[in-house]
């Protein structure tokens, strides 16, 4: 109680520094171009009244201040503190010219913080403004976690629905029902006041119902077998159908970012093999990416490096089996090599291959720094596979085929070999798992998806270059991985969406998505280390605290230690 | 008919004898306890015995057949298996994956099958679960399949442990200590449970195990070790009149702990 005014005010510093720094480099002015409520709202203002409210839930959400007697007012207080220092930005502003150095402090920036105001009135508005979203933040943080989850959705929704107005609206078009909810949703300028207020609603009502149906599964009688499979499979026609359409509706464009995000899962899917279902950490991933896109390029180029003229087709599983093929060499010298040094091992492998395509000595074959050029597109009975449309569909095809296989093996004698190895290696070891065989196919098979994953890149871009392989590439992977959640098929399909998919969407934020992705990470680390989608398993453990308390009778059973077995 | 010999088994770690000269015969289906003082080198035999440390002198035989300086894989193929002291279960996958997984050395289908879900490959998963819900209703964990290892009381742990051992139907099993931590009542469970692993499925069982009252109740034969060396061995009633091995667990006088061999020359 003592101690909650000065909390505040700390709590409303922090933010408020936050808020000056997004000014300052630019981003507020940047998302301001964007509407997420034409005409009323801008992306930049949202993220300022985000940091607003944010203050106002973190200075009262803590231990015992949603209680207080003087919550709404702490909350107000950070967030007036907040509009302060953004009011103290533009009061500075005026005064000396901030231009010297910080070059995002312009005319722009003031007039967006002062809301179009003169100076006096601006800062009175930032302050009224502050301290109404802090206010805000403890109103959220006074609900119920189901209303706080479900109006946080709804929000997000609208977000969505403005960030990417442009794909939607690209989307929306065709019947006349379809372009009804477009022309409910967006305004010529961008997202609707009416259409947000619906989205944002729908969103609501429709988590509500869901964590409703939920606890209705949970207590009383569930869906018949045959009305379970129908659900299933009204699921899965949807997403298959959306995926069908996409590159017709969105167009080039679109297909183009899918087939970039159809690489990215491949490799994701072949690096989880290693990683997240052996454990097996692996920073060289991208060798079997090069892999396969070179051993295409040489055996279907019509240009000089070119060596046999093989069509695509029969290039693709040569290429998966030469990857499959590096991947246990690659295994073989790493075999004894554990946790952190395994890491830096892989790394080098993965280096060496990049500098052996780019070595001198091997440029009669492999062409050096000038690549192999002149990849033929694939064929399909005289149709050419030319552009990423078409590419789209055949990535689509090859990364169905490979997330088949993935789940096949988690479930299976081989994957659960490869969860023993990853748990304890010397105790799967005593039980007679050969360490070496279980090892090398997880090297082997996980480089194989890698491959054709190059396989594809190859005949996307027409030409192959050793500068297209670097480090980056593994990393990315890898972090496409924890992501989604380790382990998890699903995550990994997320994690190439997100990471790999968002940013080229968003291109026109320029580099400041890469700010937000920084943060998202590091957040996502913080209060989701176990990934977006994670594995039933990784949820379990990280979340079995959680999860108690709703009344999981085997979670409580779990924490209690008398389980009905213990007789 | 002796199933395991342990001839003249030495292993050192730099300086220290951590088992000097050890001889150890097992017989086939008994229950033969290895105790000793902390310290004593017990471990250390089990660890020599699955391959996880090669000894430095002599050799190991199983059923006729050499097994020392092999894999533990290799070893464990060979039919024997082992519990931890402080127990090693997969703590993140569940209770079934930890049982299915036991069974891996009789699984024949290939990863090329389970991808092409054969009708082979599908015949002997439906086998492994079959045989694996089997096992865990024989430890008293048929309804917890789908737990993960890591939240099962500490009892059901241990229970869960041998359970993921018997899967691969091992000829001899090694438990460390499979009593500890439990309560007179749960040890009493435990020596029945055991005594069923040998009366019921032919198993023979080499046990390492402090609780007195455990050993001299279930043993066939006992093995007393100080220090890496053998200073006992015989039938339970025989050990607990030892004075050599009342001495060494009570911490009497050195003097008068060492073997009379020893004693003699020291004297002379």
């Amino acid at each position: 109680m003592r101690a909650s005014g000065p909390n505040a005010l700390r709590t409303g510093l922090i933010f408020g520094a936050a808020a000056v720094y997004l000014c300052l480099v630019g981003m507020v002015e940047t998302f301001s171009r964007r509407w997420m409520i034409a005409d009323t709202l801008s992306l930049g203002h949202v993220v300022l009244l985000a940091v607003g409210v944010g203050a106002g839930y973190v200075a009262t959400s803590g231990p015992g201040g949603r209680r207080q007697r003087l919550g709404p007012l702490a909350g107000l207080a950070a967030g007036a503190v907040v509009g302060a220092a953004l009011g103290s930005l533009l009061l500075a502003g005026a005064v000396v010219d901030l231009r010297v150095m910080f070059i995002n402090a312009s005319p722009r920036l003031y007039h967006i913080l002062a809301f179009g105001a003169p100076l006096p009135d601006g800062v009175g508005l930032l302050l009224v403004l502050g301290a109404m979203a802090g206010a805000a933040g403890w109103g959220l943080a006074a609900v119920s976690p189901r209303v706080r989850r479900g109006f946080l959705s709804g929000l997000a929704a609208v977000l969505v629905i403005g960030v990417f107005q442009d794909l939607l609206q690209l989307l929306l078009q065709g019947p006349p029902l379809v372009t009804t909810i477009r022309d409910v949703l967006f305004s010529v300028d961008g997202p609707s006041a009416s259409g947000a207020a619906a989205a944002c609603g729908l969103t609501w009502v429709v988590i509500a119902a869901r964590s409703r149906y939920g606890m209705l599964r949970r207590t009383g009688p569930s869906l018949s077998p045959s009305g379970q499979r129908g659900l299933q499979f009204l699921r899965w026609g949807l997403v298959l159908a959306l995926l069908l359409v996409l590159p017709i509706a969105g167009g080039p464009f679109v297909a183009q970012v899918m087939v970039l995000v159809g690489l990215y899962l491949l490799m994701g899917l072949g690096l989880n093999l290693e990683v997240g279902f052996a454990g097996l950490l692996d920073l060289g991933f991208v060798a079997f990416f090069a892999i396969g896109a070179y051993t295409v390029a040489l055996l279907t180029s019509r240009g000089e490096h070119g060596i046999a003229h093989w069509s695509f087709w029969a290039a693709v599983p040569a290429a998966m089996a030469v990857s499959l093929v590096a991947g246990v060499l690659f295994g073989i010298p790493v075999l004894r090599v554990r946790g952190d040094y395994l890491a830096i091992a892989t790394l080098g492998l993965g280096e060496i291959v990049r500098l052996l395509v780019l070595s001198d000595a091997l440029r009669p074959w492999l062409g050096g720094s000038f690549g192999v050029l002149l990849i033929p597109k694939p064929h399909i009975d005289g149709w050419e596979l030319s552009g990423p449309r078409e590419l789209y569909y055949l990535t689509l095809v090859v990364s169905g085929l490979i997330a088949y296989v993935a789940s096949r093996l988690q479930d299976s004698p081989l994957g659960r070999a490869w969860m023993a190895i990853r748990e304890d290696e010397d105790v799967a070891e005593a039980i007679g798992i050969s360490l070496v065989t279980t090892k090398l196919l997880a090297y082997g098979l996980g480089g194989a998806m890698g491959g054709a994953g190059g396989a594809i890149f190859a005949v996307l871009v027409g030409s192959v270059f050793p500068q297209s392989f670097s480090l980056l590439i593994s990393i990315n992977v890898l972090v496409l991985i924890i992501l989604g959640g380790m382990g998890s098929l699903w995550g990994v399909v997320v994690g190439a969406l997100v990471l790999v998919g968002l940013p080229e969407l968003l291109r026109e934020f320029g580099d400041y998505r890469f700010l937000v992705y920084g943060i998202v990470l590091v957040a996502m680390m913080l209060f989701r280390p176990e990934g977006l989608l994670p594995a039933a398993a990784q949820r379990r453990e990280l979340h079995a605290a959680d999860v108690t308390p709703a009344g999981d009778p085997a979670a409580a059973v779990a924490v209690s230690g008398a389980g009905p077995g213990e007789a | 008919m002796s199933i395991l010999v342990v001839d003249h088994v030495t292993k050192r770690f730099g300086g220290l004898v951590a088992i000097g000269d050890l001889v150890l015969d097992v017989a086939a289906q008994t229950i033969h306890s290895v105790i000793g003082p902390n310290g004593a080198g017990k471990t250390t035999v089990f660890n020599c015995l699955t391959g996880f440390y090669r000894p430095d002198e002599g050799h190991v035989v199983f059923r006729e057949e050499r097994i020392d300086g092999l894999l533990p894989d290799e070893i464990a193929r060979r039919g024997i298996a082992r519990t931890y002291q402080n127990i090693r279960l997969f703590a993140n996958m569940t209770v079934l994956d930890n049982v299915r997984v036991g069974h891996h050395i009789h699984v024949t289908a290939t990863w090329v099958g389970t991808i092409f879900n054969t009708p082979g490959a599908r015949q002997e998963e439906a086998r492994v679960l079959e045989e694996a819900s089997r096992l865990l209703r024989f430890v008293g964990l048929g309804d917890q399949h789908e737990r993960l290892a890591k939240h099962l009381p500490y009892g059901a742990q241990r229970r869960l442990e041998i359970a993921r051992a018997l899967a691969s139907r091992p000829a001899l099993l090694l438990l460390d200590e499979p009593a500890a931590g439990m309560s007179p009542r749960e040890a009493l469970d435990t020596m029945a449970f055991i005594r069923r692993l040998r009366d019921d499925l032919g198993i023979t069982i080499v046990l390492i195990e402090h609780q007195m009252r455990v050993v001299m109740g279930i043993s066939d034969c006992v093995t007393v070790l100080d220090h890496g060396v053998k200073i006992a061995e015989g039938p339970p009633e025989e050990i607990q009149r030892d004075p050599r091995v009342i001495a060494a667990y009570l911490g009497v006088h050195r003097v008068q702990t060492v073997p009379p061999a020893d004693h003699t020359r020291g004297a002379s």
